[in-house]
């Protein structure tokens, strides 16, 4: 959860002074400050669970790429604001039902953050949503647009809702929900969205890697440029 | 220790290591937000307990949206108004749960808003409340007439407005 949110946070943010509208840039702005937000306390929870003393920002800035445990959608490229918005939605239908049942998880820490960042990933899902109807069922360029972006996205996002083992054994013991019930959700939501923007949706399969550390090549230079500060100046601080 | 006595300008404090609960409470009506510095930290519900403890006073506060930037400059606003106080040890401590949400904005607070320009968050936040929601009218003229221009304004917590009357624009405290 926390590198999700970490991974996409960084990303979004570097719209920041970009974006082709002002209240746009805004709010990617709004959003990417939410996420990164939730990863420093997913991190902060993990860091603790660990006890090896390390801090949120030791393990943002301070691990590998294959330590690394974000799905592979979220280090895609920002590529066109098409892609940025589709990829962003198919993370916030994955993320607000998976928050959800993180809500109810056994361990009262896990089920803070999640009730926490639900409420915002809401406002997140209702945005997003909102946008690829507009942009979708909008002109022919945009259309076409939305769709390329969904065919190539749409097999990514479905790694978030992939159960590997260490899933089921969380949704056995009760700290998180179980997978399938939030891709059935997570398929519903894509499924009724991308209909209202006339979009042609796709059975294609999971292209999994990501949470086993198994990164794509954009992933480096994202990693790279979020930990150069802390690789060259050690312990820098402001 | 009477709190009137001290709110005086460069007077040098004595040590308090004791204060009263009711004080620290007071005290933090002097303590405003830092982005919107007509609420103080009461007024906007983000104190959740002052505890008086042996070793000095904690008091805890809960964040309104998880990434936001203010969080820790609330802290340090908090950590010097106590300091000023005479209130030698202070802690700061962060609860997440349950989360902040808007109905815990006091009804002061929500015409300190509207006198400032910015509409007050509409209706209740409770589980179930409807994602869309409004400003019922401009903070500045009270038509009603109003329309969306961002979903996210200039904090997380606010979406900018237009007056379709007075033709001007304005924040909206989001319902959360």
């Amino acid at each position: 959860m926390g590198d999700n949110a970490l991974i996409l946070g960084q990303r979004v943010s570097a719209w920041c002074g970009h974006a082709p509208a002002l209240e746009e840039d805004i709010a990617m702005a709004n959003v990417g400050l939410d996420l990164i937000g939730q990863a420093k306390m997913w991190l902060t929870l993990a860091g603790e669970a660990e006890g090896k003393g390390r801090s949120a920002d030791d393990l943002a800035f301070l691990r590998d790429t294959r330590d690394f445990q974000n799905a592979l959608l979220v280090e895609q490229p920002n590529g066109d604001y098409g892609q940025t918005l589709m990829r962003q939605f198919l993370f916030d239908a994955w993320h607000l039902p998976m928050l959800k049942g993180l809500s109810r998880s056994t361990d009262s820490r896990v089920a803070g953050i999640a009730e926490k960042s639900a409420k915002e990933a809401v406002y997140h899902l209702d945005r997003s949503s909102d946008l690829v109807i507009r942009l979708g069922d909008g002109t022919g360029e945009s259309r076409a647009k939305m769709q390329a972006a969904l065919e190539r996205l749409l097999p990514f996002a479905r790694e978030l809702t992939a159960a590997d083992p260490m899933d089921d054994e969380i949704a056995a013991c009760g700290l998180g929900p179980a997978l399938a019930d939030i891709a059935r959700n997570f398929e519903a939501t894509v499924a009724a969205v991308t209909a209202d923007a006339t979009l042609t949706l796709s059975s294609a399969p999971a292209r999994t890697g990501g949470k086993a550390g198994r990164h794509t090549e954009a992933f480096v230079s994202l990693i790279a440029e979020m930990q150069w500060m802390q690789r060259a100046y050690p312990g820098a601080a402001w | 220790m009477d709190a009137a006595r001290l709110s005086g300008g460069g007077v040098v404090n004595a040590v308090v290591d004791k204060p009263g609960a009711a004080d620290v409470w007071r005290w933090l009506d002097d303590v405003p937000d830092p982005e919107i510095p007509v609420l103080s930290v009461n007024d906007l519900g983000i104190v959740r307990a002052v505890d008086v403890e042996q070793d000095g006073v904690v008091v805890t506060v809960t964040p309104t949206y998880s990434g936001c930037p203010a969080t820790s400059a609330i802290a340090l606003s908090i950590e010097e108004a106590l300091h000023r106080r005479g209130v030698s040890a202070v802690r700061v401590r962060s609860r997440v749960s349950p989360p902040w949400t808007t109905d815990w904005i006091s009804p002061a607070g929500r015409e300190k808003l509207r006198a400032y320009g910015i509409a007050p968050p509409e209706g209740a936040a409770c589980a179930g409340a409807a994602v869309r929601n409004a400003p019922k009218e401009c903070p500045r003229c009270g038509s009603a007439k109003v329309e969306e221009v961002s979903r996210f304004g200039s904090t997380p917590c606010k979406a900018a407005y237009r007056c379709a009357d007075c033709l001007e624009p304005f924040d909206y405290f989001k319902r959360f």
